[in-house]
């Protein structure tokens, strides 16, 4: 026992004496989590719009004052031709153009269609679509009010709830996300690199000449790590729950249960990659492109699952990180228990056993070779 | 000179020595342009819903029906009690719940009318908004159907007396995917410019091997070069190959002029191995680097505008962009090549990339020292 | 007479390396001559690498003065640097690259001609045997052959001094012996060699030792002379003793 410590302890000063890299495991979360929350946000403000007004009568002058007046848009110009269109939109400085088409007012007042027309600058589709989205709503309601009385027309009124997450804080998003990536990070990353530095430099044949058991070894050698992980897991928590108000509606305890659970996972995926690259360079090529990337991209942390194509769906099952962040949404925002995420915990154990199972196998290869 | 292209052949050699390199440079960026392009897809579609339909009427099964038909949802069921829809939204079977309230056909003809609660999955709160936007559309669609119905009024004259018309410039369709892929090489470029750049050399100084460079006569700005050089042409090299797999597999449309881009790329591409540079200069182990790497390759990336656009971030965010190299190349590529821009429209960009690199650079060289 | 004691290729002056409040070096002061080979000897920790580093401009002198064949290392680093050659512990050779490539790139590196270069390699592989080494990589050839490479690769440009930190270590003996064969020859062609060591018989080797414990030379002279004044048989007794001493001085 006493040498097992041992390894603990090295690992430790290892670990706390590489300042850089401490610096940087908690760094990244506070950074992520601050441009998250204050940097990709939903809010929709400031996108450049110049006008081409054809009419320039009263209709038209309130319209576009009503346009800017939103909040949505930063007027960016008048423009009279195409041909300044395309210069403009070359130059980056507008998003799109409204364009009003000749007689607005004289139509309106005839009760004939009255015409404007979008142009956007698709190049960001998404973005495109938003805003004209955006742009009919408003128009739509300069015409409900200056058309017929209209609250007799709408029989059907919406009224839309957000269960779970009722200001829409984008945080319910993000630090889940946030946390699965940082813990693969250091677990799965630190490891493979810790392990795979120890065989690089001969010292991992030390050891196992030892009296330790490899089991010792390797257990020791993780330990540390479970730590590091478990406290920044923590800290990422606090700071959600200080800075963006996010809730923890579901049993603290079984959330530490499968927090540790997905650490667990991460350190058996780091064991089995260091048992499979030949050297350091490999290990963090490996954990960083075949792990982090997909992790992010593929775990519904940013682009939602049910968007992807189906081949893809089926690769986000693979990814660990996919499944965790659905048992952290459910135990801390629904309220969830056991009873909703023992499917998703059973396949986060699933995946550890196989990965600690190829890991022994894969270590007793070597041994024996 | 000599011995520049000494230091360069050397590289190469060991470039292309290097098993797990190669396979990285040119694999990596073909699964991530594949993989990241088709997830990046910020289209709602597939939206599962359910009905709470407690009216039972034959207008509340059209509005049900006009739901189900609709490209956006698919319907999972119908329930008959709050508690099975709150169960189905625990379980993540369905993000929308459209309770139709009871009586809603009576008050509707009584004139009188009626309030549809759409209950929404707000954890993901962009995809919340958009789920509630695409609902509430379809309710006024539905609103407008029924109007003749109960108002006897041509639903024509009660129409927006203003007709909007809207046409979608450089990208019609709304393709997303030739909006991502010019960002993703963004990314591939840089980070294998500069991450490549570091790692290999910390890994001489881990070796020892930067030793025996140290003792020998190579001057400090011999050493840089020689060691940048290889990447630049690298990156370059990535580049093109990505900008070929976009053009075939995606049809990324490449409509300003290439050589503009590639021109912007050799100065960009500067910047970004001075970065790398100064990273390894401050290193001692490849871990650090990775490290150090990653963190600011993540903020750099993130900030970029890769995915939401820069105009909507905060001032701060605007300030910090400054010095972030990703974010003039993120716009310049997509201005270049989804919009045919000119010279004339991004020399300001060119001129920024080129300062920074510049400063970068002296940075980069003034931090590196031959003897300790 | 092998070398000219009338000709110093290095002069070291006073010399002093401090680490914070850790005095590396105390005032070192000595002078090897053309054709030397000048043992540097001492236990590890007693500040050899770290002289050998200042000589070869590596690390910067935190007093004193440093003379590579006339020239300061101290102010003229770079001037220095084309009249040595150095080989580490670690060798320093390219592990992924052949033999070939690794004499052709520090060849160029030190201003070799490419007609210089190939003559000088047949010269090597013909010395050392190697022919059908040239092709292979570095990392697959045994430690004996990488260290007798390595040793020639630094004085491929004949440099007029090659510094040599513990390049000894871990091999057999006969490897020892055939190392210190080209290490005479070195010198018989006028390149004086300075080698640091813990292996004490091989301070046999040298036409002079210097010893050096906790900063400070100790003892200066050739193998003889210091043997008798101490009245030890062998260099290796008499750095026991000397380092012995130090430890009862110090007690």
């Amino acid at each position: 026992m006493n040498r097992f410590f041992n390894i603990i302890r090295k690992e430790l000063y290892h670990v706390f004496r590489d300042r850089r890299t401490l610096l940087v495991l908690f760094g990244i979360p506070v950074m992520q989590i601050l441009i998250f929350g204050y940097v990709i946000t939903n809010d929709f403000k400031d996108i450049g719009v110049a006008v081409m007004d054809q009419s320039d009568d009263p209709d038209s002058k309130a319209l576009t004052a009503k346009i800017f007046a939103s909040g949505f848009f930063k007027f960016s110009g008048a423009i009279h031709s195409e041909e300044e269109i395309h210069k403009a939109f070359r130059k980056g400085s507008i998003r799109a153009v409204f364009v009003i088409e000749p007689d607005f007012s004289e139509r309106m007042m005839q009760g004939e269609l009255a015409r404007v027309k979008i142009i956007t600058d698709a190049s960001d589709p998404n973005l495109a679509n938003t805003i004209v989205n955006y742009l009919s709503g408003i128009v739509r309601n300069y015409a409900i009010g200056t058309g017929v009385n209209p609250s007799r027309l709408l029989v059907l009124h919406a009224e839309p709830r957000m269960v779970f997450n009722e200001k829409l804080i984008g945080a319910y998003m993000f630090v889940p996300g946030t946390l699965a990536l940082i813990l693969m990070l250091i677990s799965a990353l630190l490891t493979s690199i810790s392990l795979t530095r120890e065989k690089e430099s001969g010292t991992m044949e030390v050891l196992l000449v030892s009296p330790l058991r490899p089991i010792q070894i390797i257990l020791g050698k993780v330990t540390p790590y479970v730590l590091l992980s478990f406290i920044n897991g923590i800290v990422i928590l606090i700071i959600g729950a200080l800075v963006f108000d996010l809730p923890i509606r579901g049993s603290i305890p079984l959330l530490f249960f499968e927090l540790l659970l997905y650490i667990t996972l991460a350190l058996s995926l780091g064991i089995f990659i260091s048992n499979i690259s030949s050297s350091q360079q490999n290990a963090m090529f490996i954990s960083l492109f075949a792990l982090m990337l997909p992790a992010v991209l593929l775990s519904g942390f940013i682009y939602p699952v049910e968007n992807m194509p189906l081949i893809l769906q089926w690769l986000s099952a693979l990814v660990p990180p996919r499944w965790f962040i659905v048992i952290l949404k459910d135990i801390m925002m629904k309220g969830n228990g056991l009873a909703y995420v023992w499917d998703e915990t059973l396949i986060l154990l699933g995946m550890t056993l196989l990965f600690l199972l190829a890991s022994i196998v894969k270590f007793k290869e070597r041994l024996t070779a | 000179m000599r011995t520049i292209f000494i230091l360069i052949r050397k590289e190469f050699i060991q470039i292309v020595r290097n098993k797990s390199m190669l396979p990285v440079m040119i694999v990596v960026p073909v699964v991530q342009m594949f993989v990241l392009v088709y997830a990046a897809n910020l289209n709602m579609k597939n939206i599962d819903f359910v009905i709470l339909d407690l009216d039972q009427s034959p207008t509340s099964l059209k509005l049900a029906n006009k739901f189900a038909s609709s490209p956006f949802f698919i319907e999972k069921g119908r329930v008959y009690s709050i508690v099975e829809a709150d169960k189905l939204l625990r379980n993540d079977r369905a993000d929308l719940v459209i309770q139709l309230p009871s009586g809603m056909e009576k008050n509707l003809t009584l004139g009188q009318g009626a309030s549809v609660q759409f209950l929404i999955n707000g954890i993901n709160s962009m995809a919340a908004v958009l789920t509630g936007a695409y609902a509430q559309n379809i309710l006024m669609d539905f609103n407008r159907e029924l109007l003749p119905q109960y108002h006897r009024i041509s639903s024509n004259s009660l129409q927006n007396t203003i007709e909007v018309t809207y046409s979608h410039w450089y990208n019609p369709e709304l393709d997303f995917k030739i909006f991502m892929v010019p960002g993703i090489l963004v990314i591939l470029v840089s980070l294998v410019g500069w991450m490549l750049t570091a790692l290999n050399i910390v890994r001489e100084k881990e070796l020892g091997t930067i030793e025996q460079i140290n003792v020998s006569p190579i001057r400090k700005y011999q050493f840089i070069l020689g060691k940048l050089i290889p990447f630049w042409v690298i990156g370059l090299f990535e580049l093109g190959f990505g900008l070929f797999l976009g053009r075939l597999v995606f049809h990324v449309p490449i409509v300003g002029s290439l050589l503009l881009l590639f021109l912007f790329a050799a100065v960009y591409l500067v910047s970004v191995l001075a970065i790398g540079l100064f990273i390894s200069a401050v290193s001692e182990t490849q871990q650090q680097v990775m490290f150090i790497s990653f963190f600011f390759a993540l903020t750099f990336i993130l900030m970029s505008g890769i995915f939401t656009p820069v105009e909507s971030m905060p001032d701060w965010a605007h300030w910090v962009n400054l010095l972030n190299p990703l974010a003039y190349f993120m716009k310049v590529i997509r201005m270049i090549l989804l919009k045919g821009a000119g010279f004339c429209e991004v020399w300001k960009e060119f001129l920024s990339v080129a300062v920074y690199g510049s400063l970068m650079t002296l940075l980069a060289v003034r931090s590196y020292r031959k003897r300790a | 007479m092998r070398f000219n004691y009338t000709q110093p290729i290095i002069e070291v002056k006073n010399l002093v390396k401090k680490f914070g409040s850790f005095t590396a070096n105390d005032h070192l002061t000595f002078t090897v001559s053309r054709g030397e080979v000048f043992g540097f000897l001492g236990a590890n920790g007693a500040g050899k690498t770290t002289a050998i580093r200042i000589l070869c401009g590596l690390s910067k002198a935190t007093s004193g003065q440093v003379f590579i064949n006339g020239v300061d290392a101290n102010t003229k680093p770079e001037r220095v640097k084309k009249m040595i050659g150095y080989m580490s512990q670690q060798f320093s050779l390219y592990n992924d690259l052949t033999v070939e490539e690794n004499i052709r790139f520090f060849g160029g590196i030190y201003g070799l001609s490419s007609k210089e270069i190939s003559q000088r390699s047949e010269q090597l592989f013909k010395r050392l045997e190697v022919i059908d080494l040239k092709n292979r990589l570095i990392a697959t050839i045994p430690l004996g052959w990488k260290q007798k490479l390595a040793f020639s690769i630094a004085i491929l440009h004949r440099p007029a001094v090659v510094f040599l930190d513990e390049p000894t270590g871990g091999v057999d003996p006969i490897t020892r012996r055939q190392f210190w064969e080209l290490i005479y020859e070195a010198g018989n062609e006028g390149i004086t060699v300075f080698v640091t060591t813990h292996y004490m018989d091989e301070a046999e080797y040298c036409d002079r030792v210097c010893i050096l414990a906790e900063g400070v030379v100790q003892a200066m002279g050739t193998p003889e002379s210091l043997k008798k004044k101490w009245q030890v048989d062998s260099v290796d007794d008499l750095f026991i003793q000397i380092a012995s001493g130090n430890r009862l001085k110090n007690a």
